[in-house]
């Protein structure tokens, strides 16, 4: 005990705490990769010479970015209801949201990676007689994928951390349980401690990865 | 094979190619030569569509290129092609990059693939390096995977755009061996290139551009023993000097 702390509460609540962490990474996981799949389909939209799918797919893009994730979490929560009229629960809609925000920014980190493959490449792609499905999935996308990896992984852990917003509609994430643990043992700033270290070794441990894996990138380019 | 008739290309106000004509017949060999900038890399790739054009008509083994009604991709996969830097895909094996044209594009087994793979990869000696990937190999190997990778798609002609520039000058020869290999076997080929032993060796046209113009269209004779325009002998005498 310091500070008037007493961090013997955590023992009985990790169970909990491992729940909700679990459903932290789930999201976060599915996110990303949902994100991924369709910022790739927006940027190549955005890299058409279709004007129109083009400058719809910069609109998605640019309101995104724009709006305050806690907003466009809130009003999902209570859009798909009143669109749909089936209820969802806070979990499914956290994902849906997730997916549609994060592949706004995930889509600019793939336009980069597109256009970081050399115009040849896809001249070579289009003489051999691929069509323009098989060049960019065979010959473009690899390698601007391979080429973004650290920044894709950079941005997924931000996106973890973003998963905390979740608390609001009350999906249960790592923060939501150290909340209702808190409230139960009356102990919400061990609690809140606690969680904010794991965030950080988590967050920590993958931004070093992330560094090593840049230096190899670097040098196999 | 190859009717280029009229073709003007332009982008903007800046006219690339200028009433452009000539026509490559089959097994004949064309070298294509002139200054910088003058529409070399442009006209060849206009004969496979890489480059469209605003106007005239390029004709490959009968079928209008540019068309609507044309299928480019199917046109393509019939015209080999061989870059200045090479643009063998680096994300794939050597292996790779010989079979996956011909698997996903004319549906070959991956057996077959890799057998006419290998086989091409042997004729271009480098059967030993069949594993490696494109950043392994020198760039003389390098350009000789990119033919052999053209060729697997079994074409019916060839289009060369400096396939030996971007080369150290010790490279040069093993790559122009095997396109003159290939030219003695009866290959249609259309070669961008300033190697004039070359031209003297294969060709049986030389092509002099200038400024978006084909001004010289000669047999390798005329071209190589007459007197010609002015343009085309100041050019030749710069090039044939060093
Ligand atoms: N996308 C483009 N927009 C505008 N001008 C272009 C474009 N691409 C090429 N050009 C111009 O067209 C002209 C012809 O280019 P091209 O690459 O065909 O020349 P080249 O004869 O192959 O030259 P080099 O020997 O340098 O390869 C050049 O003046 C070039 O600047
Ligand atoms: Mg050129």
């Amino acid at each position: 005990m310091f500070f008037g702390l007493d961090f013997s509460v955590l023992a009985p609540s990790l169970p909990f705490l491992w729940t909700g962490l679990q459903y932290s990474v789930k999201l976060t996981l599915i996110a990303m990769s949902g994100g991924i799949v369709l910022g790739t389909l927006l940027a190549l939209a955005r890299l058409s010479s279709n004007r129109l799918l083009s400058n719809a797919a910069q609109v998605y893009v640019d309101t995104m970015r724009s709006i305050p994730l806690v907003m466009v979490i809130l009003w999902f929560f209570l859009l798909i209801p009143l669109l749909t009229g089936n209820p969802v629960g806070a979990e499914s809609s956290a994902m849906l949201t997730f997916i549609a925000f994060e592949a706004a920014y995930y889509s600019e980190i793939m336009r980069a990676g597109i256009q970081s493959v050399s115009r040849g490449q896809v001249a070579a792609g289009d003489a051999l007689g691929f069509t323009y499905r098989q060049t960019m999935g065979y010959i473009v996308l690899p390698q601007a994928f391979r080429n973004m990896i650290p920044v894709l992984l950079t941005q997924t852990i931000v996106l973890f951390q973003d998963t905390s917003l979740v608390y609001i509609i009350g999906a249960k994430d790592l923060l939501k349980a150290a909340e209702i643990a808190g409230k139960n043992y009356n102990r919400p700033i061990e609690m809140y401690i606690f969680v904010a270290i794991i965030y950080f070794v988590i967050c920590f441990t993958l931004s070093q990865t992330v560094k090593r894996l840049q230096k190899r990138v670097a040098i196999i380019r | 094979m190859i009717e280029i008739s009229h073709v003007n290309k332009h982008y903007g106000a800046f006219q690339v190619l200028t009433d452009c004509s000539t026509t490559v017949a089959k097994g004949e060999v064309i070298v294509v030569c002139g200054p910088s900038g003058s529409g070399k890399s442009t006209l060849i790739k206009t004969v496979n569509g890489l480059e469209p054009f605003q106007s005239g008509t390029i004709m490959v083994d009968g079928i209008s290129v540019g068309a609507p009604s044309t299928d480019m991709p199917k046109l393509r996969a019939r015209v080999g092609m061989v870059f200045q830097n090479f643009e063998l895909f680096p994300h794939m094996s050597i292996t790779e990059n010989l079979t996956i044209g011909q698997i996903k594009v004319l549906n070959r087994s991956k057996e077959e693939a890799m057998a006419t793979g290998l086989k091409l990869l042997d004729r271009v000696g480098l059967k030993a390096q069949a594993a490696k990937f494109p950043g392994q190999l020198s760039g003389g190997q390098q350009q000789r995977v990119a033919i052999a990778r053209a060729l697997s798609m079994n074409p019916i002609c060839m289009l060369f755009d400096e396939p030996t520039s971007a080369l150290d000058p010790e490279m040069v020869n093993e790559v122009l061996d095997v396109m003159v290999e290939l030219a003695h076997e009866g290959m249609t080929m259309m070669c961008v290139t300033h190697e004039m032993g070359f031209a003297r060796k294969v060709a049986n046209r030389v092509i002099f551009m200038d400024q978006g113009h084909i001004i010289e269209d000669a047999t390798k004779d005329d071209f190589f023993g007459t007197p010609r325009g002015e343009r085309a002998q100041q050019f030749l005498s710069k090039i044939l000097s060093h």
